[in-house]
């Protein structure tokens, strides 16, 4: 068994950036007690898991099929766009992908 | 509002009857749950949003092609309302899931159920309360209001799908949608005396339904008696080819397994007790009640044994694995890109898509969520995936080989739905655990993919409802209507009419 993980203030600094989420010192603080708590709990499952036990990813395997190849309306650009922050020129606006340069 | 009252306390079977006979039009059924819905909703706030026009203009329709003698083309659910979980995206009505993140957003198509209530002529009254994104136990980590339990308005009506279990509780619907990914269909209706169903995984189409955890996703029905559950599951049913994981066979019979099961003879039936979902951890008045259920099913003929499922005990550590791993996944998409919120970084910030996104993040979504993510990136990385992901997913199959293993002793399974009845607002929101221990008894059927649902069992002694636990093997669901619906017949002949006989409902104009 893999010993069970401590979660430490830099850890979740690390999560949340991987996570893009900006957590605040008084979350990360609250993450580190609660996290600690939960994977106490769930460390266990280690316990049955024996090497001669496949995995299942979904509870109802289904052969993989193709759909028939038929041609059907998208949704339109104006729908697509609906929803967006910002748009220009029927196209959605990001902030700049890349840092100062 | 004597006529309205004895309106809304009628079945959905009983509605869609008056309806098909034209003693009363869809649109009188509407506006009479329209105006329970004004009335209860001051104390009970179950909705985000009712969709007022949209209900009365589909009751219009519904009402003109019953005018011109088109009943019979209709389903039998035809001009009966219905409530929908705000995690099922509905074209031009807001859809939030209950977070920050989407508030204000209106989805440009419908949930393939949507389309199929919409095709089946049952107006949509509007959108239920929940968990953000599904995620608790008690509706009380919603961003925008807190639901009451209409049993008792200073408790919780359980979660994820809290709004739709007290909607239908309180007679403001008689029908609603939830999704059901460790309990957020059952456990609320165990919670609130309503009848919840989680059908087999892949039973019923997830397309547009928001996206949780999506191995153990599964949108299913909500209702006041079995029927209405069967005859709801059988509209939402069924092979949809935009969900890949969708089953493509008819599904079984159900409403008429439930009228079976009101003859109330089970002779035959053979139930299995799961021994694991029992005793400590358990409300003695839980246990209590179940144990009178089992009773009542011994008595209609049943032959009830003991049966063991020894890895039920590690289901909830693997679905606060698995789970976790599926949301940090699915809810990277809300990145301020390309709908919902968008919060740029504040001067002295650089104003890049990242710090965009990450501030976006931090002010859209509430604290579980957050929890939810950051544990199911850690699932994920380097170093315990293998201990953790690998193992949950072994864990898995040694639940589904249990559930095989007992339904070879036994037709149909049972366990209390929860372990306790409805509990006070705050008491388990400062301990995760606590909250996660809510759903004990009714993961293993998400882990396992198959149908389970739960029927209320009678009241605690302070008044509150205990809900039962029916399981089917997978693909069946038909098999735990039967006994379910014999359930129910047995314990409204014994308290001489429906549970909600028994709730006081002020809102009703009533009991004051």
């Amino acid at each position: 068994m893999v010993a069970m993980p401590t979660f430490t203030r830099e850890e979740i600094e690390n999560l949340g950036r991987l996570a893009q989420i900006a957590l605040t010192d008084g979350e990360i603080e609250r993450l580190k007690g609660e996290l600690n708590v939960i994977a106490e709990s769930i460390t266990k499952v280690q316990e049955v898991a024996g090497s001669d036990v496949p995995p299942t990813a979904n509870p109802i395997p289904i052969e993989a099929y193709l759909r028939p190849d038929e041609a059907e309306e998208p949704l339109s650009q104006k729908e697509a766009l609906a929803g967006a922050p910002e748009t220009e020129a029927g196209m959605f606006v990001a902030p700049r992908i890349l840092g100062e340069e | 509002m004597t006529n309205t009252q004895e309106l809304v306390r009628l079945s959905a079977a009983q509605m869609a009857e008056k309806i098909r006979s034209r003693d009363i039009s869809s649109r009188e059924l509407v506006e009479a749950e329209l105006e329970v819905i004004e009335a209860a909703e001051p104390s009970i706030d179950a909705f985000l949003h009712v969709s007022r026009d949209e209900a009365l203009a589909q009751a219009d329709d519904v009402d003109k092609k019953l005018a011109s003698g088109d009943a019979e083309s209709l389903p039998e659910l035809a001009g009966v309302p219905v409530a929908i979980k705000d995690m099922i995206v509905t074209k031009g009505i807001p859809t939030t899931a209950a977070s920050k993140i989407l508030e204000g957003w209106i989805p440009p198509y419908d949930a393939t159920v949507v389309e199929k209530l919409k095709a089946a002529g049952m107006p949509i009254l509007g959108k239920t309360n929940l968990d953000e994104f599904a995620q608790g136990s008690s509706t009380e980590h919603s961003a925008f209001k807190r639901t009451c339990n209409p049993w008792d308005t200073d408790c919780v009506p359980g979660g994820s799908g809290g709004g739709s279990a007290a909607a239908v509780g309180a007679f403001e619907s008689p029908l609603a949608l939830g999704t059901d990914t460790g309990g957020s269909i059952r456990q609320p209706s165990a919670l609130t005396g309503t009848v919840g169903v989680k059908p087999t995984y892949g039973g019923v189409s997830r397309y547009g339904a928001i996206a949780m955890a999506s191995s153990l996703d599964q949108v299913g029905p909500v209702a006041r008696t079995v029927l209405d559950a069967a005859l709801l599951q059988e509209v939402i049913g069924g092979y949809d080819r935009r969900d890949s994981t969708s089953i493509p066979k008819p599904i079984p019979p159900l409403a008429q397994a439930a009228r079976e099961g009101a003859r109330m003879d089970l002779h035959g039936m053979k139930v299995g007790l799961v021994k694991e979902l029992g005793g400590k951890g358990y409300q003695p008045d839980v246990e209590a009640r179940f144990n009178e259920g089992v009773q009542l099913l011994q008595d209609m003929g049943a032959e009830v044994v003991e049966v063991s499922c020894p890895h039920f005990s590690y289901a909830l550590a693997a679905y606060y694995i698995i789970m976790p791993s599926e949301v940090s996944s699915n809810l990277a998409r809300y990145d301020g890109m390309r709908y919902g919120l968008r919060v740029m970084p504040p001067e002295g910030m650089e104003q890049t898509a990242a710090n965009m996104m990450a501030v976006t993040r931090e002010a859209g979504f509430g604290d579980e969520v957050k929890r939810r993510i950051i544990l199911g990136i850690y699932a994920l990385s380097a170093g315990y995936y293998d201990a953790w992901y690998g193992s949950a997913q072994k864990v898995r199959t040694l639940i589904i080989r249990d559930l095989e293993a007992a339904f070879k002793q036994a037709d149909v399974l049972i366990s209390p739905a929860s372990p306790t009845t409805a509990f006070k607002f705050g008491e388990r929101m400062d301990d995760p655990l606590a909250m996660y221990l809510s759903d004990v008894a009714t993961i293993p059927a998400n882990m396992a993919g198959s149908p389970a649902m739960s029927i209320p069992a009678g009241l605690s002694k302070d008044g509150l409802p205990v809900g039962f636990q029916f399981f089917a093997p997978q693909m069946r669901d038909d098999v735990m209507y039967k006994p379910a619906a014999a359930l129910e017949a047995a314990l409204e002949k014994q308290w001489g009419g429906s549970i909600y006989q028994s709730m006081k409902t002020p809102w009703l104009g009533e009991n004051k």
